[in-house]
């Protein structure tokens, strides 16, 4: 049987309005993303720095700043409780029925998340009786122990605590209501192999007992532990889509192959040139059609593509891709 | 040859970070320094990079025993070995351009065509020259850590010390980074320690020349 997806992005774009000082072209921070996170999954967002991961993971909990303006569909459907339209949800909805409650967030640099003046145990405390009502110090200590904290260590001001455990303390936080969907926002970046592998195989357990990880993540080694489906983005748009093992296994997208060929065990090629700027993408497929062309192997630069590319799906599986170059 | 000799060194009453340590990082190749979070790489990093003074032990630069009352290491001492840090953020002055922070060491160098020398610099480590004029807060990760790894190299050190400098980085923009450092490495003769927690990148740096602590 089929499964129902937690989380169902349909076109969904964000776009920042950087005013006239800077000229009038937005930012394209995400344009019309498609993905389905199932129960049971850890799907591993991925691609360079500035493509738009984190501000697609800030919309979906409505954090972003005034000035950009989202458009789409980001359906949330769990369990009994009513699906909410993420997107279009006013704060109230948000902030007291579904953060926290129905999509916990394990966000990026968790030490600088913490307040520096309380002790990690009084900030957990506090999650629990803001989502549970109640807070038991038996309980608190089991969620602690459950990601691999000694409870004495909750006792501690994050100053005290390494990144790794501060990193641990935020993943307990963001697990307080065992939301159904977690999102993940480079939960390892910073940490070295050991704890970025405690990090993962925990997003893993969270997996493993039907809940949908969203990984946000440059790690392509973390990803490729733990993922059991990825998304590749570049410039703004999601590339290409599908279990873990194929795509990783078997890249359609050129800019795939080339994030692959760029880890150490890939051949350590970084992909040539730079990665657009995001106020000038819609000039840049005007001129050549698609994104990547300018960096893609197949047209070094020199002739535009001769179509825009589509989202074509095969399978399991999804890729941009257009007429041959 | 830079050498650490015997080092011992800590912070403040603390107990030793590093007690008795030897490693030394020869001229015209990458020596790889691999190890888990919390075993010294980074004091052994500072200390190397002349920043630190060790409790005990020497720094040897080309032969040269570095001392000082005060460990006021001699300008042409100093700009010999550079260092980049994981953290390109803090490694900065906010309130300037990268323009100035790329600057600021020929300027001590006594560079005269500042321009041109940041321009070159620019090219040589991937930073988009329009970037130049930005502050660090408009800039992401990778593009201010190119500007960094292009502060160290202004000074044209003999030997470069490289602690996590990918750390914060995506796969890309690393390889990008770690080919300008080895380009340098057989053009120049740089001598280079690459210290971090990944040992798979470091055999991609140094082949087989890893120290695992």
């Amino acid at each position: 049987m089929q499964q129902s997806p937690l989380l169902w992005l349909d076109d969904m774009s964000v776009r920042f309005e950087l005013g006239q000082s800077r000229g009038s072209e937005p930012v394209y921070a995400v344009t019309d993303a498609r993905l389905r996170l199932f129960p049971g999954q850890v799907l591993a967002l991925v691609g360079e720095s500035g493509c738009g991961k984190s501000v697609l993971a800030s919309a979906l909990l409505g954090l972003l700043p005034a000035n950009a303006w989202s458009r789409g569909r980001a359906l949330l459907s769990s369990g009994t409780d009513e699906d909410v339209e993420l997107l279009a949800a006013p704060e109230s909805v948000l902030a007291r029925g579904v953060r926290g409650r129905r999509v916990g967030l394990v966000p990026q640099s968790a030490a600088t998340h913490l307040t520096p003046v309380r002790t990690a145990r009084a900030q957990l405390s506090e999650a629990f009786r803001e989502l549970r009502g109640r807070v038991d110090r038996a309980e608190v200590d089991a969620l602690a122990r459950r990601v691999g904290l000694d409870p004495h260590d909750l006792d501690h001001y994050p100053h005290e605590l390494s990144g790794g455990m501060a990193q641990r303390v935020a993943v307990a936080s963001a697990l307080v209501a065992d939301p159904p969907v977690v999102i993940a926002d480079e939960p390892t970046t910073g940490l070295d192999r050991p704890l970025v592998e405690r990090v993962t195989d925990l997003l893993g357990e969270l997996a493993d007992r039907e809940r949908g990880v969203l990984l946000i993540t440059h790690d392509l080694d973390a990803a490729a532990r733990v993922a059991t489906h990825v998304a590749v983005m570049y410039a703004s748009r999601v590339v290409e889509s599908g279990p873990a093992a194929e795509v990783f296994g078997e890249p359609w997208h050129p800019y795939t192959k080339r994030l692959l060929a760029a880890l150490p065990e890939g051949g350590f090629q970084p992909v040539p040139g730079h990665p657009p700027a995001l106020t000038e993408l819609t000039e840049l497929e005007r001129e050549w059609g698609c994104v990547f062309c300018l960096r893609c192997p197949e047209t070094p630069g020199v002739a535009p593509c001769n179509g825009e590319p589509e989202l074509v799906e095969h399978g399991r599986r999804s890729v941009a891709a257009h007429p041959p170059c | 040859m830079l050498s650490a000799r015997g080092v011992v060194a800590g912070y403040a009453r603390g107990p030793a970070v590093l007690d008795g340590v030897d490693v030394s990082v020869p001229r015209g190749s990458v020596r790889g320094l691999a190890g888990p979070s919390g075993c010294g790489k980074s004091t052994l990093a500072r200390v190397l990079a002349l920043l630190q003074r060790p409790w005990s032990g020497t720094v040897e630069l080309d032969g040269r025993e570095i001392r000082g009352a005060r460990y006021s290491v001699p300008r042409e001492a100093r700009t010999s070995v550079g260092i980049v840090f994981q953290q390109p953020r803090p490694a900065v002055d906010p309130r300037m351009t990268l323009c100035e922070i790329v600057s600021e060491p020929l300027r001590v160098r006594g560079v005269r065509q500042l321009r041109s020398g940041v321009e070159e610099l620019a090219e040589v480590t991937g930073l988009d020259a329009e970037l130049l004029g930005r502050m660090p807060h408009e800039v992401s990760d990778g593009q201010l850590q190119r500007a960094c790894l292009a502060r160290a190299l202004a000074p044209r050190p003999r030997y470069l010390i490289c602690d996590e400098m990918t750390g914060m980085l995506d796969a890309s923009t690393t390889a990008a980074l770690v080919r300008v450092v080895i380009d340098r490495v057989t053009e120049e003769g740089l001598g280079v320690l690459a210290i971090s927690h990944d040992e798979s990148l470091l055999r991609a740096w140094a082949g087989n020349d890893v120290i695992r602590w």
